[in-house]
């Protein structure tokens, strides 16, 4: 069903019995061409590009709870392309265009809403960094704006300006940055794959693989074997156990990422923020609830939940950049299980073994990168090359010294 | 979470910095043929177990001594916590 406003006022005009569910909910076949493991975001934009770019239609994703229901439900849905280094920029910047046109491509709202983002800067030395990844940006064709002060006050006249630690200087603007309703692309995605054939099949965990003699064949499941003849496996957070099956150790750790949401209020804040001297961030949904975040808990987790101290320091760091937040309450609390690389950059690459394919490693910045992520994987597993702008997200990166590491930290998980 | 120091019991996990794996004690021998490969996965891949895991932690806020703790990442379980130094020597490390 294609909807419409047109479909909208007919459906309204007679009692809204024609609406049809979202996608079926089929049997898994014995056999498919393409196995995606992983129906959260990356997963279910993977199948969708496998069937639209690739006219691949003979595939399933394999989901082992509900569609979406992993980071892709548990993340504060902001999308960017602010990096600095060749092997990334380049990359979410096809992101960012995808994100653009997302709605009228899937014929699905998923609320795109380009109201911007702000990396504030405090010291000299970090607006010179702020004009150097502006200028990268700029050069793979995305958009950057340098604030001084004065304009940036004028935008967003209740941040702490003159904090007496971290003066506010200014801020790297990208316009074209903003929010995205995080479960609609999800849903977005799941129904576009569906409607051209592609089998979502949700309570279905992966628990190995079929490899003889290096080749991958298929996978088991809960719902008995299925073969393949290629396996394209995307599961975040579970990467380390899932590729486990397959015997393969992984550059990634898992933690635990935790989010906040307050109680709804009246808008006030225009896009997103980030704090540049400590770990904060923030936005405000439609609704009206502060949606905000900070650094992971730096411990390895699989308990999708965090910790008191974390949220301590996330707070403070509010109450550093904006004291006005110091009155609303905070509502909810999440926390989301991240699979972290050692350069804090992904993966999208074959794997040692034939036919199996690894798509992970997306630290906490893996929704921004969602429909870029399932083009490039589509192409890789489509083609069985690398799509240029996922090139140098290889699994072999450390091994030839060319990790992507874009803050220059080192390679330890819990430093990005 | 709290942390067991086995030299001034149970203090704050806030007071320490983790590194990751306790495998990282195991440093490969550099002169080995294959040195490259083995300090590239002892430097990078992780086991990341769903469960028990050892994993090195300092006291940075504290008495700047390492620890083994084994904790579980299902439910940040504390299970057991030795000195590092302990950890090495019972593995054959001088120090």
């Amino acid at each position: 069903m294609h909807y419409s406003a047109l479909r909208i006022l007919k459906e309204g005009l007679t009692g809204n019995r024609g609406w049809k569910p979202v996608w079926r909910e089929p049997e898994p076949k014995r056999r498919y061409e393409i196995v995606v493991v992983g129906g959260g975001g990356h997963g279910l934009a993977t199948a969708y590009y496998l069937a639209t770019v690739h006219g691949l239609t003979d595939v399933a994703v394999l989901e082992k709870g509900w569609l979406g229901s992993g980071n892709v439900g548990r993340n504060t849905t902001i999308v960017r392309s602010n990096y600095l280094l060749p092997g990334n920029q380049p990359f979410y910047e096809l992101s960012m265009k995808l994100w653009e046109g997302l709605e009228q491509d899937f014929n699905y709202n998923a609320m795109v809403s380009q109201r911007g983002i702000i990396n504030l800067y405090h010291s000299d030395a970090q607006r010179d960094a702020a004009v150097r990844r502006g200028n990268a940006m700029i050069l793979a064709g995305a958009d950057a704006v340098l604030l001084d002060r004065a304009a940036l006050r004028e935008k967003c006249p209740f941040l702490d300006f003159d904090n007496e630690r971290f003066p506010i200087q200014g801020g790297l603007w990208q316009p074209r940055g903003g929010t995205v309703r995080h479960d609609a692309v999800a849903w977005g995605y799941g129904r576009g794959a569906d409607r051209r054939g592609v089998d979502l099949i949700q309570n279905c965990e992966v628990t190995g693989f079929d490899i003889r003699n290096g080749v991958c064949h298929g996978v088991e499941t809960t719902r008995g074997a299925i073969a393949a003849n290629r396996v394209a496996v995307c599961v975040a957070g579970s990467s380390g156990r899932v590729m486990g099956y397959a015997g393969l150790r992984l550059p990634i750790e898992s933690h635990v990422l935790q989010a906040f949401v307050s109680e709804g209020l009246k808008p006030a804040v225009p896009g997103v923020l980030t704090f540049g001297a400590g770990h904060f961030y923030i936005s405000q949904s439609d609704k009206g609830g502060l949606v905000f975040g900070g650094d992971i808990d730096g411990y390895n987790s699989y308990a999708q939940r965090g910790n008191l101290p974390a949220l301590e320091h996330v707070c403070e760091g509010g109450m550093a950049l904006m004291p006005m937040i110091g009155r609303a309450r905070v509502l909810r609390i999440w926390g989301g299980l991240v699979d972290m690389s050692m350069d804090g950059s992904p993966f999208i690459d074959r794997t040692p073994v034939e036919g199996l394919f690894f798509n992970g490693g997306w630290n906490y910045g893996g929704f921004k990168a969602t429909p870029a992520s399932g083009y490039c994987y589509a192409h890789l597993v489509a083609t069985g090359e690398p799509h240029p702008v996922a090139a140098e997200m290889r699994l072999d990166r450390f091994q030839r010294g060319a990790a992507i590491d874009e803050k220059g930290a080192g390679a330890q998980p819990n430093l990005h | 979470m709290l942390i067991d120091h086995p030299l001034l019991g149970p203090r704050d996990a806030a007071e320490f910095v983790i590194l990751g794996d306790a495998s990282l004690i195991d440093r490969p021998d550099r002169q080995a043929e294959d040195a490259a490969r083995q300090f590239h996965d002892y430097l990078h891949l992780r086991d990341n177990p769903a469960g028990e895991h050892r994993e090195l932690w300092f006291h940075e806020q504290g008495d700047r001594s390492w620890l083994v703790v084994t904790r579980n990442t299902l439910t940040h379980e504390v299970l057991k916590v030795e000195l590092a130094r302990d950890v090495a020597i019972a593995r054959g490390r001088d120090r």
